[in-house]
């Protein structure tokens, strides 16, 4: 894509994105399996986390106006590369896969100290996650900031990049209002859905950087022990999954179509809704 | 039992609804806690605030820095860290300024995390468990989090019914000088108020809401007219401003305006929690929704299993007729 | 003897005409060959295009719309005037010959028109030179006093084409009236000297010049005739020289812009000529971003474009106010390339077609994506301009770079994970056979280890997953069961026949789905497939290699009907008038026209009116596939002056054969407020509940597989 450039400033910023493959929100009907401790997980369909992909969408573009490569890491296995290799057939450089049996189980603080422990190893300038995945945790990028010093904001929707290793970040707040902020470099951001137009990737874009190699970190190469990370390690661990049970929600209406509105009509008149 | 904290917004001098909230997930973590707010802030307003906390928290933490006068989270964490205990749970609500401070403050106070907790079972041993919701509140999960060495738990805005801590006393301890000076990479600029439509929806009695259910742009006409009939505001969730059928100024949400109606009627919505949390003041929900298990007829108070795009149009005729007859 | 010099002889300024008009012969020819050349740089340059096989085919087309003029007369004056003037100018051409050469060589007479033939042909031409000058006279009149709205230039695209068109016309003009002077200077000289006189004919304009001139002085005779033949040459040149800077060239084009016109308008252009599918990977770039990624071809087609704007006239995106006029796709690719590739100057290139304007782009990204495919542009162009490929090809290139709407990158997830586009479960794709009051009416099988079957019923993906399609699902099936056939349905296994898909330029996507349904297909051992989406039917007939026969269901159902198969009850409600609505890919991109026709009027007591638009000119609903998807900017729906038409033509039902029309003509009465005043049913909806249910003649091992169905009242469409 040919973008104008936003500002001159010829920078060359080294990007991280740290992203996720997570069940389609969209092509996934997500419902409890049969013994009623997991959700059904046999016929689900994966992507990348819609977050994620805005916050490479994002890394692309601002490389495209400043300079610099984009690098995208997952923490996970042989089934997550296909998500770095989209992201690769988007336009990101490099792609990294995390991977050790003793990262199972980790929970954010395990993922965040992995990730620190990677990002120790290269020279990055900005780290981007999404702002949340499906579990809607939303603490790996003010995590992995917190452990590696560096100053984070969450909730971003527009970045520019300054002079003087600087960016100046707008993040979403109440009412729809914007937050500006300076924000120094290094440093995390965590992005907001809706921040740009992510470019389309199909089969042919993924197909052509198939035969480009993807590095594997584990934990040895990461330098970290099983104290710090995975099963053992983790301090927040999910129960079970269930479906509350409907005892106090909505009284549903079950007449016909007229009925309903009708009886619509009265509720609304009587609690003052029709003047 | 560990100390519970409560971190407490505030605004011009006024508290955020969420302080209250906090206090009853604090007495659901321990039915015997004296949870202790904590406010950052500068001048008046922050002193404003305190006292208004006067009949419902035991004993009120005030960090009075000039640097905080504008609540910048990087700045607010290292003045927390230096003035909360260890070990203690500090409750957050989760919002804006939560998702912003509180992963970092778990970090640096070396405690567990778990964010956006919609309900608490309660303390089994060393552990404390929760109730979170994911996939976009198709599903909820018990969650376990280790307390043993403290932790920041962000609560859902709504979750959790106000209450007032009694007995009160509002006695406030000045922390401040704990603090010293304040410096961090980030640095608040400016707030940039969203562009004002045409229409205020914050102002209206009813609103006509749709969600991604309307299917596109030229379905909210439908939506239009029946809130014409009405005398309502169409407002509408975040998908359909992410498809750009609607303006910023019409959503309701955590990321968009706050409304309190009389009459909520959520058409196509499906009930997730940052669209619900800009409801406030519980109003009368009317859901309409074709997916019989939309989380929003967990929430709403009358429900209807029905196709909106056919369901509005022969609502907005009945409502016109009546109209038409009186 | 006296007379008037010949042109040849004439003397002015020390130089004899003969000398002259060599110099005007030679400097016209060559600057008119260097102005080709140059025109036939960027073709040198461009993609390669196979268009050299089945000669005789073409030779054959050349007869049917070049000489023939075929498409012409669709527009009836302006096609009247356009025969006779073409017909005029083939006609003169011999004698165009003659009176160049004249000047050289004054005695001068082409080869076999020296004896008899010569006065009979020159008499023709006479006629002909005036039949061509009273159409310019025409011509002229209907641009500047009535205006075609079709000639109308919206402002986005510059002026008006008008004082190019006027300042064309007249000098057609002109060469006709010198071309005329000529001869009746020449004839006036004849008669006043004692020379023979020719013949010219009777009430034609040199007939008249002549007689105009008939007592003038011969010296001004003589200087009448020489300046009539000094214009006609000038004209002539500049002429043909001017013409390949303007639409003109179609003159010279059209004869081998026919030649070379798309045999089979139905099969795609493939990504690259040349390259087979499996080899496709290798080809760094898809589509069209530059203007040499257009074949040669496509090149041709901008040489070759009038300006007449029947396209436009009848696309239905433009008449709706999307940014799309296809007049423009090929006027601006063709102003494109007179500027990058001049006549005096350097070539410069390499711009991206689609973009914004500042960077010197042509095309706007909605322009290309407001496109429905539906054919009407190709059905009007009388010099079969195609324009769908060169959409496909624009929509490719921006494919391959990412560049996709959002609102279409959610359903081409969905395809490419789920196989449809709503991202609904391949589990669930039979459930609309499956409802348990359905499936005690008539069974549907899912073909499979254990079942097979003679025929598959392609189903596809609306029809299987939308609410209210399924209702034309299960009307086939039952109409299937009514008449004996053997069938089952693919189930999970079936994708989307990704239609659409290929031609929003997602070419690796749409192999994807076609090599998986043509797997599938093959596996299930049919022998045939019926459809009731046109849609799937023009894929699996045009698109897809290797699969048996696909029909149309109004095709099998036309047959039944006409075996005595299929008999009607009569329609019940008297005041119900049915319009037919020919969607786009079932009548005009495959002629199937006649058969849903001929099934509505064997339902006794059906009233059935035409629309002003049917058939080949049936308006497109909106269009199916992804563009349900795509959120285009427009003024009005298609689908809203549609369903007016229908109203126009007296009808309170439409009948279509889409899902896709269905739902854009259901959503439409809606939009349009039409509630109650018009209905829309689809076919096989309509025939289920019409037929007259009697115990059919049923083989033995056909009763024990196919139950008798309940009576149609119902399962009426709510």
């Amino acid at each position: 894509m040919k973008l104008e450039l936003r500002n001159s400033v010829e920078v060359n910023v080294e990007i991280l994105v740290c992203v996720r493959r997570v069940p389609d929100t969209s092509e996934n009907e997500i419902e409890l399996n049969s013994a009623g401790n997991d959700i059904e997980r046999d016929e689900l369909v994966y992507s990348i986390n819609e977050a994620d992909n805005y916050a490479v969408e994002e890394a692309l573009q601002i490389v495209a106006r400043v300079g610099g490569n984009v690098t995208v890491a997952t923490v996970g296995g042989e089934d997550d590369e296909e998500v770095l290799r989209r992201e690769m057939a988007m336009g990101a450089n490099h792609g990294v896969m995390i991977s050790d049996e003793a990262f199972s189980g980790s929970d954010g603080k395990g993922i965040a100290t992995i990730l620190k422990a990677f990002v120790q190893k290269g020279h990055y300038d900005l780290i981007l996650t999404g702002v949340q995945a499906e579990d809607g945790g939303a603490q790996v990028g003010g995590m992995l900031a917190a452990l590696l010093d560096y100053p984070f904001a969450s909730l971003v929707n527009s970045i520019e990049v300054l002079e003087g290793k600087k960016l100046k970040v707008s993040r979403e707040i109440a009412g729809g209002n914007k937050e500006m902020n300076e924000i120094d470099l290094p440093c995390v951001l965590s992005i907001q859905t809706g921040i740009n137009e992510p470019r389309y990737v199909g089969m042919r874009g993924i197909r052509q950087v198939a035969a480009i190699p993807i590095p594997t970190f584990s934990a040895s190469d990461l330098g970290l022990g099983a104290n710090a990370v995975g099963e053992t390690a983790a301090k927040v661990k999910r129960v079970d999954y269930f479906t509350p049970s409907l005892g106090k929600g909505a009284e549903i209406l079950r007449g016909s179509r007229e009925e309903n509105i009708d009886k619509v009509l009265e509720l609304v008149a009587a609690k003052g809704g029709l003047k | 039992m560990a100390r519970i904290f409560a971190y407490i917004v505030h605004k011009g001098g006024v508290v955020d609804d969420s302080a209250f909230e906090l206090a009853a997930a604090a007495r659901k973590i321990d039915a015997a806690a004296s949870p202790t707010a904590i406010l950052t802030g500068w001048g008046a307003d922050l002193d404003a605030a305190c006292k208004t906390l006067g009949a419902s928290y035991p004993e009120i933490w005030k960090i009075a820095n000039e640097a905080l006068t504008y609540p910048n989270a990087e700045l607010v964490r290292k003045a927390l860290v230096k003035v909360l205990p260890s070990g203690g749970i500090v409750l957050v609500p989760h919002e804006h300024f939560g998702i912003d401070l509180a992963p970092g403050l778990s970090i640096k106070m070396n405690s567990a995390f778990v964010s956006d907790v919609l309900d608490i079972v309660g303390v089994e041993g060393a552990n404390l468990k929760v109730v979170r919701q994911e996939f976009g509140g198709q599903v909820s999960a018990h969650v376990r989090c280790d307390i043993s060495s403290g932790a920041v738990v962000t609560i859902r805005p709504g979750a959790f019914k106000a209450v007032e801590i009694t007995p009160g006393g509002g006695l406030v301890v000045d922390k401040s000088p704990d603090v010293g000076t304040l410096a961090a990479g980030r640095r608040y600029l400016e707030t940039v108020v969203a562009e004002a439509g045409d229409v205020d929806i914050t102002k209206y009695n009813v609103l006509v809401s749709i969600g991604r259910g309307i299917q596109e742009k030229d379905n909210v006409a439908i939506a239009q007219e029946l809130a014409d009939a009405l005398g309502a505001a169409v407002s509408c969730s975040r998908p359909v401003v992410d498809a750009k059928w609607m303006e910023k100024s019409r959503q309701v949400g955590s990321s968009g305006k706050t409304v309190k109606p009389k009459v909520y009627l959520a058409c196509g919505i499906s009930g997730s929690f940052q669209h619900l949390a800009g409801i406030r003041g519980s109003p009368f929900l009317i859901a309409i929704n074709k997916n019989p298990k939309a989380p929003i007829f967990q929430v709403a108070d009358v429900g209807i299993v029905d196709d909106i795009l056919e369901f509005l149009p022969e609502l907005t005729n009945k409502v016109r007729e009546m109209r038409s007859v009186a | 003897m006296e007379g008037i010099q010949s042109a040849a002889q004439v003397t002015s300024w020390l130089v004899t005409g003969r000398i002259l008009f060599l110099t005007i012969h030679l400097l016209g020819v060559v600057c008119f060959s260097l102005i080709v050349a140059k025109r036939l740089v960027p073709l040198v340059r461009a993609e390669r295009d196979f268009r050299f096989d089945q000669p005789w085919v073409r030779l054959g087309r050349v007869l049917k719309f070049w000489l023939g003029q075929w498409k012409h007369p669709r527009y009836k004056l302006a096609g009247t005037l356009h025969i006779f003037i073409f017909a005029g100018f083939i006609v003169l051409a011999i004698r165009a010959f003659s009176v160049l050469i004249i000047g050289v060589s004054r005695n001068f007479v082409m080869p076999g028109l020296s004896g008899r033939a010569g006065p009979i042909y020159d008499i023709i031409t006479d006629y002909a030179a005036t039949i061509v000058f009273l159409c310019m006279v025409i011509a002229v009149i209907r641009r500047l006093v009535f205006k075609p709205a079709r000639y109308a230039v919206p402002a986005r695209y510059g002026k008006a084409h008008t004082a190019d068109a006027i300042f064309l016309l007249s000098l057609i003009a002109i060469l006709m009236v010198a071309d005329s002077l000529f001869a009746a200077a020449r004839a006036a000289a004849q008669s006043q000297s004692s020379q023979s006189v020719e013949v010219l004919a009777a009430f034609s304009l040199p007939w008249v010049l002549q007689k105009a001139l008939v007592a003038t002085a011969l010296p001004i005779l003589g200087g009448l005739y020489f300046g009539a033949y000094l214009v006609h040459e000038l004209t002539f040149y500049f002429l043909l020289c001017y013409r390949p800077f303007g639409i003109q060239f179609h003159v010279e084009t059209s004869l081998f812009n026919i030649y070379f016109a798309k045999l089979d308008r139905e099969i795609l252009k493939p990504v690259r000529w040349g390259v087979s599918d499996e080899h496709l990977d290798q080809v760094k770039s898809f589509g069209v971003k530059t203007f040499e990624d257009f074949t040669w071809k496509h090149m041709l087609d901008f040489y070759s474009c009038a300006d007449c704007g029947r396209c436009s006239d009848n696309c239905p995106s433009n008449a709706v106010g999307r940014p799309l006029s296809p007049r423009f796709i090929g006027i601006k690719a063709r102003d494109y390339a007179f500027q990058h590739y001049p006549v005096l100057g350097r070539v410069n290139n390499g711009a991206a077609l689609i973009g914004s304007k500042d960077s010197g782009s042509i095309y706007s990204e909605d322009e290309i994506w407001s496109c429905t495919t539906c054919g009407a542009c190709e059905e009007e162009c009388p010099l079969l301009v195609e324009y769908i490929d060169k959409i496909v090809d624009l929509r490719r290139g921006m494919v391959d770079e990412g560049n996709v709407p959002q609102s279409l990158q959610k359903p081409l997830k969905a395809l490419e994970s789920r196989g449809n586009p709503y991202g609904k479960m391949e589990k669930k794709k039979a459930e609309w056979a499956n409802a348990k009051e359905f499936q005690q009416t008539c069974r549907v099988k899912t073909l499979d280890n254990r079942n097979g079957a003679e025929t598959l019923y392609f189903v596809d993906s609306i029809t299987s997953y939308d609410n209210r399609m399924q209702s034309i699902g299960r009307a086939t099936a039952k109409i299937l069961n009514h008449v004996g056939e053997n069938f089952g349905i693919l189930g999970a296994a079936e994708r989307d026949s990704g239609h659409e898909v290929r031609r929003f330029g997602e070419e690796t996507l749409f192999m994807a789905l076609r090599d998986h349904n043509v797997d599938a297909i093959q596996a299930s051992g049919v022998r045939r497939i019926v459809t009731a989406d046109p849609h799937a039917y023009n894929a699996l007939k045009h698109d897809y290699k290797d699969v048996p026969p696909v029909e149309h269901i109004s095709q099998v159902i036309a047959r039944e009907v006409k075996a005595g198969k299929i008999k009607f009850n009569p329609v019940e409600n008297e005041s119900s008038v049915y319009t037919y609505h020919d969607p786009c890919y079932l009548g005009r991109h495959n002629q199937i026209y006649d058969e849903p026709r001929h099934v509505l009027d064997a339902i006794p007591g059906l009233k059935r009116v035409e629309m002003s638009h049917s058939r080949d000119r049936s308006f497109c609903c909106g269009g199916g596939g992804l563009m349900l998807f795509y959120e285009p900017k427009e003024d009005q729906r298609m689908g809203v002056k549609r369903v007016k038409m229908a109203a126009e033509a007296g009808a309170n039902v439409m009948v279509t054969a889409c899902p896709f029309c269905m739902v854009n003509i259901e959503d439409a009465i809606k939009v349009a407020g039409m509630e109650g005043k018009m209905t829309a049913i689809d076919l096989a909806e309509l025939v289920d509940q019409q037929i007259a249910r009697e115990c059919p003649d049923l083989k033995e091992e056909q009763a024990t597989e196919i139950k008798e169905c309940v009576t149609a009242s119902s399962n009426r469409p709510g």
